[in-house]
């Protein structure tokens, strides 16, 4: 992969996957007048026995409120408590695939990040 | 328990977003909790309630939903965006779901009233003729696939159901009872997803206020028929079973009217559809648009007797 060859404002977070290259790739796009679409929102939704919102896939809606409602018809069953959150998708800082390295690689070894040198007793859930 | 039922994993957030993680519900696509309705459908008929008038009533709440399911599903790939057609479809769903009980609650009665035989749902839906069903006729024309008429239809469609659901609760009859317990809450959503897009419609652009008010006076005439009170439903109101669909109006009046002051429309002023008679819908008595709708929803059944699949 030739990450480090493209440019930062070739990558978007557009799609809900992360980072997606669009340079040389065909599209369709710009070949028409697109029709002006709704903004991108991502949705996130936790159900009745769980801990945290999960990202579950991306919508398009006028608004906040109409993203709502619609991530309610297309990402939920009926009868679910659920907990349902929106965002929209440009508001999404992402890291980009050709930083991975420098990114992430670093943190590796520096473990005391996380707590885990902690004993956990067994009757503390979730931790 | 199936094979593939997993152990429950309360930090699997994934798997805690399924309800349930048994697939072999056989009725999943109709998502709306079918078996979980406490209701049984052949619960005795009420005292004081005549079996003929229990069935039929039951036939006209389920024949609205069940004709409406349908015009609402030929939206289904013509919706202006995904989302939106996912949100009718649903919208269809919950009705078919509401109609199904019902159906098979009025085929089970038909079946005590004295020379008659009992009927299942599919039966009742894919078997009878035209002048059979007890729809009113609000539910009957194809909106043309006009999404302001789509909006204009549900919007009075829900707000006259969940009148008559609201009180419904308290029924005689165990599975209207039941019926209405749940059904409240699913029309409730779609009155609020239909007031949603009168209001963006309405207070939106020229171009789509104007339509937005020519959808209301294309379903305005509708309205009438459906404050009108059948006999079976006078005699079953003094059993405790039914509602008496005149008492609804001053409910519906007021929330159609908020909506459309908010919304910026102008209630039209459009007279009623008469009757043929003295009857209408609830006595068989239909505009020529069901024919087609039936056929469509019937034409599969009918072509190949029992199918399963």
């Amino acid at each position: 992969m030739s990450g480090q060859d493209m440019n930062p404002q070739d990558v978007t977070p557009e799609g809900g996957h992360g980072a997606v290259p669009t340079a040389g790739v065909e599209t369709g796009a710009d070949t028409k007048p697109a029709r002006r679409t709704w903004p991108l929102y991502e949705v996130f939704v936790r159900g009745k026995r769980g801990l945290n919102h999960v990202h579950v896939g991306s919508l398009h809606a006028a608004d906040d409120e109409m993203a709502l409602h619609n991530a309610r018809d297309v990402y939920t069953r009926r009868n679910e408590g659920v907990s349902i959150w929106v965002v929209r998708a440009d508001a999404i800082a992402a890291s980009s695939p050709d930083e991975k390295d420098p990114f992430f690689a670093p943190s590796a070894d520096k473990v005391y990040r996380h707590p885990t040198f902690y004993a956990i007793p067994e009757e503390v859930p979730h931790l | 328990m199936s094979a593939h039922v997993q152990d429950e994993d309360a930090t699997n957030a994934y798997q805690s977003l399924a309800g349930s993680v048994d697939h072999d519900d056989p009725r999943w696509a109709f998502g709306s909790g079918f078996e979980d309705m406490e209701a049984d459908l052949t619960a005795p008929v009420p005292d004081g309630a005549d079996p003929a008038d229990l069935a039929a009533y039951c036939l006209m709440l389920g024949d609205d939903a069940l004709v409406y399911s349908h015009r609402l599903t030929e939206w289904v790939s013509h919706a202006p965006e995904l989302e939106e057609e996912v949100a009718l479809a649903n919208t269809a769903l919950d009705l078919l779901g509401q109609a199904r009980v019902l159906l098979a609650r009025a085929g089970h009665v038909e079946g005590l009233v004295p020379g008659g035989t009992a009927r299942d749902e599919d039966a009742l839906a894919y078997w009878r003729e035209v002048g059979e069903l007890r729809n009113v006729a609000l539910a009957e024309p194809s909106d043309d696939l006009d999404f302001a008429r789509a909006i204009a239809r549900l919007l009075v469609f829900s707000t006259w159901r969940i009148a008559l659901l609201h009180p419904l609760r308290d029924s005689a009859d165990p599975v209207i009872a039941a019926v209405a317990a749940k059904g409240v809450k699913e029309v409730t959503y779609h009155r609020d997803h239909a007031a949603r897009w009168t209001l963006r419609l309405g207070d939106g652009t020229a171009e789509s206020r104007a339509r937005m008010q020519d959808a209301l006076e294309w379903v305005w005439p509708f309205l009438e028929e459906l404050f009108r009170t059948s006999d079976e439903e006078r005699r079953l109101v003094a059993a405790g079973v039914a509602v008496d669909p005149a008492g609804t109006r001053a409910e519906v009046d007021e929330v159609l009217d908020r909506v459309l002051d908010r919304a910026t429309l102008t209630r039209p002023e459009a007279p009623g559809m008469g009757t043929i008679g003295g009857l209408g819908g609830r006595q068989g008595v239909h505009t020529e648009k069901l024919e087609h709708a039936v056929l469509v929803m019937q034409s599969l059944a009918r072509k190949h007797p029992g199918a399963t699949w």
